[in-house]
């Protein structure tokens, strides 16, 4: 595979939303196909409540974990207003992948600026491949908001192209999820798997 | 089977491969995860120091005394070990002392955005700069090699991008080493004059002879290709130009301090254009023309923040292609907040009211200088706020101290706020301090400390007494305060300042990550709320105005059920928690 068939996975969202753990997981699916894997994630200061942007490249031979505007294949948005902030990332052609709730930043929150209204309607126009769904009320109905993250990378892994098997996934999750956790984590995954 | 792995973790495996003895830190983004996992492998010990300081000096008795030692923390934290790090440059040390920085370029979560390659050159000892986790792993192998060929301290210096990212790593043996018996050595380790001056020779001396080795090294290798465009580059910016420009020849700097000299000269004239590319400081830049070399640099680059892959195809193929798809409009920012039950916001909450000057610090309760909060004067280092307490005191008077706060956090009190504290009793302060004490060490990812009970292997340890410890330090005034209890701990705050006396207000409460477990949600009544907006005021991340005279609602699923909007709002009824 030539340097310019790697493959980049952008992950957005909102601090505390598990887009981190989500990257563990897709990452780990992705070793177990043979690829060289760069995974670039940010902690910190940025975890509490901020935007997060976390990002997945894999091929042959990666370089850089860092994934360019204009250039991913995929984007998991997990948020509606952090998706469209990723968009400009996004290839031409490629597939943004969004769950449409709104968590409002502070600024909105304390009533100085306002969450713009019209992002699901320039979503569906923008022209990229979108996918845009309920998957908070996907990870409620599995039983716990906090599997949000499952739903998603269940709903990317439907629609990568790579010929994910349900299986094999499962068996990841189970690798990288407390025990305790495991079942909602599982359900979400498969709720999110067959959201489209 | 190759693991993925961050840079930390790499860093802590090729330490335990090493076969090092000790590791000793203090927790700071990006570095944390390094100790955090070197913790895991029961072979070695592992610590975290009450500071930076303390860590390196563990690390240098560890050193000096045969063994394998590692001392790790975020860049700012090197500027607290530089006293031990400059000398011990000077004596050397009997076994392998390797000291981790992990920089900060674009100051994801930092103060400043501090080069500390520099740092290296000033104590004049080698630096490496690993550009992923499989390097990461092997160079912190090479360091303690060059640490025991050449008796030296070696730097590793990481960046949030190589701390921070994954990649694949193959696992290997632990290699022991035997300890050397311990001799006495006092010409080489009682650093007086009449002993520290041979010792610069050797220093001098030293770095001849590295200079030799890192042209002898694959550490600094040439990768030809067109002889175009030729790039000299290290850490991270490395991948990022092999995705850029595929077609360039790179010379990869891996031991960055001493550069390569005859490298660089015969990759300088094997290139029709050179570029050093470097994030921050022109450190290498800087030498290359020194040697006479004529180079791209930071006439192109910035001196600020990162460079990522299109920063280099921008300056140098003057390529930018427009995104495919983008919203034309600006959209709201999402800065970080404190969590919904934060006890910092009870603090901050009481100290916007009080109308104080307010001298911050380093951790969470950083977040409290953001709106609506907005209650922080300062921030500037860890435990930074009592002694500019007191300088602020000296210029304008004890009427000005009477209006302003210190806060801190527990265990940047312990890091570095004790002294400051010595130094207002010392010298007829007023100061009051507040200590934030939520049982943790919060915003680097909960990690124990002296006041915890734990060790960083989970281990129990002797838990240190605030009250205990503010009071040895001669302050007589100590009260402690649950941070929600609004009322009292403006009591207290009222009556501290006025006084003439140096004191203390522990505000104790834990941070609500440790508290697992749902209390039930609070609910504002639309029907009672009197639309004051009281409760906006506090920052609270569930709280959210729903339109102009229309009561605020409170998501179930983010609110903890601490009660602070309760307790704002004061109205009876307004606000109650699910099920009361």
């Amino acid at each position: 595979m030539a340097q310019s068939e790697v493959k980049s996975i952008l992950i957005a969202g909102v601090g505390g939303q598990g887009t981190v753990l989500t990257a563990r997981v897709l990452s780990r699916l992705l070793l177990q196909k043979g690829y060289d894997i760069k995974v670039s994630e940010i902690h910190g200061m940025s975890q509490r409540g901020g935007s997060v942007v976390t990002q997945v490249r894999y091929g042959d031979k990666v370089h850089s974990p860092i994934i360019a505007p204009n250039s991913a294949d995929d984007i998991i948005g997990f948020e509606l207003l952090e998706g469209v902030r990723a968009l400009p990332y996004l290839k031409e052609g490629g597939t943004i992948i969004v769950n449409e709730q709104k968590i409002n930043p502070m600024p909105v929150v304390i009533g100085k600026a306002t969450y713009p209204d019209d992002l699901k309607d320039f979503l569906c126009h923008c022209g990229a491949k979108v996918k845009l769904f309920d998957a908070h009320l996907l990870a409620m109905e599995a039983g716990n908001a906090k599997c949000l993250n499952m739903v998603m990378l269940g709903a990317w892994a439907k629609n990568a192209g790579l010929e994910f098997n349900e299986e094999e996934c499962l068996n990841i999750i189970a690798n990288n999820v407390p025990q305790k956790f495991l079942n909602v984590n599982i359900d979400g995954f498969k709720r999110g798997y067959h959201a489209f | 089977m190759k693991q993925l792995m961050t840079g930390n973790e790499a860093i802590a495996l090729g330490a335990w491969e090493a076969g090092v003895n000790v590791v000793a830190a203090y927790p700071g983004t990006p570095s944390t995860e390094i100790t955090e996992n070197a913790a895991k492998y029961d072979e070695l010990y592992a610590e975290w120091a009450p500071n930076e300081k303390v860590a390196l000096e563990v690390a240098i008795g560890a050193a000096i005394t045969g063994g394998r030692a590692m001392a790790c923390m975020k860049h700012v934290g090197v500027n607290v070990a530089m006293d031990p790090l400059l000398t011990v440059a000077f004596s050397g040390i009997e076994g392998g002392l390797v000291l981790i920085t992990a920089d900060d370029p674009g100051m994801h979560s930092s103060q400043n955005e501090q080069d500390n390659r520099r740092l290296g050159r000033f104590a004049k000892i080698p630096v490496l700069e690993p550009a992923d986790s499989a390097e990461c792993r092997d160079f912190v192998k090479a360091a303690f090699v060059i640490s025991e060929t050449f008796d030296t301290p070696v730097m590793l210096r990481l960046t949030t991008r190589v701390a921070h990212s994954q990649s694949l790593v193959e696992k290997g043996e632990r290699v022991l080493r035997e300890l050397p018996p311990y001799q006495k050595n006092p010409q080489k380790y009682v650093m007086v004059p009449a002993n520290a001056k041979p010792r610069h020779t050797v220093a001098e001396e030293r770095l001849l002879k590295l200079k030799a080795y890192s042209d002898e090294t694959e550490l600094n290798r040439v990768e030809k290709n067109s002889a175009a465009i030729g790039v000299i580059c290290s850490g991270i910016v490395y991948p990022y130009v092999k995705d850029a420009l595929p077609d360039a020849s790179v010379l990869k700097i891996g031991l960055s301090n001493p550069l390569p000299e005859q490298k660089i000269r015969d990759f300088a004239a094997s290139v029709k254009t050179l570029y050093v590319i470097e994030e921050l400081d022109d450190v290498m830049e800087e030498q290359i023309r020194a040697m006479g070399i004529k180079t791209h640099g930071k006439d192109i680059f910035s001196l600020e923040g990162e460079i990522f892959p299109e920063t280099i195809r921008e300056k140098l193929c003057d390529e930018k292609t427009a995104p495919a798809y983008r919203y034309g409009k600006e959209l709201v920012v999402r800065p970080p907040v404190l969590c919904a039950g934060c006890p910092h916001r009870g603090t901050f909450y009481v100290l916007k009211q009080a109308k104080v000057n307010v001298l911050g610090d380093i951790g969470c309760y950083t977040l409290g200088a953001l709106p609506p909060l907005g209650a922080i004067d300062t921030t500037i280092c860890m435990g930074a706020g009592i002694g500019m307490a007191l300088g602020m005191e000296k210029v304008r008077g004890k009427d000005f101290a009477k209006q302003t706060v210190a806060v801190i956090g527990d265990s940047t009190f312990i890091h570095s706020g004790i002294t400051g504290l010595i130094d207002a009793v010392y010298n007829n302060g007023c100061t009051t301090t507040i200590i934030l004490d939520n049982h943790i060490t919060a915003m680097t990812g909960h990690q124990q400390n002296p006041l915890t009970g734990f060790t960083v292997k989970g281990e129990p340890a002797r838990k240190l007494q605030l009250e205990t410890i503010v009071k040895g330090l001669g302050i007589d005034r100590v009260s402690v305060v649950d941070p929600f209890d609004l009322k009292t701990f403006a009591q207290i705050l009222k009556a501290d300042l006025s006084t003439e006396e140096p004191s203390v207000i522990i505000a104790r409460r834990p941070c609500e990550l440790l508290l697992k477990g749902a209390k039930g949600a609070c609910y504002i009544n639309p029907e009672l709320c009197l639309r004051c907006g009281k409760c906006l005021k506090i920052g609270c991340p569930a709280i959210e105005k729903t339109g102009v005279g229309k009561a605020p609602i409170i998501r179930s699923e983010l609110c903890v059920g601490c009660g602070l909007c309760q307790k704002v709002c004061g109205n009876d009824g307004v606000i109650t928690k699910v099920g009361e």
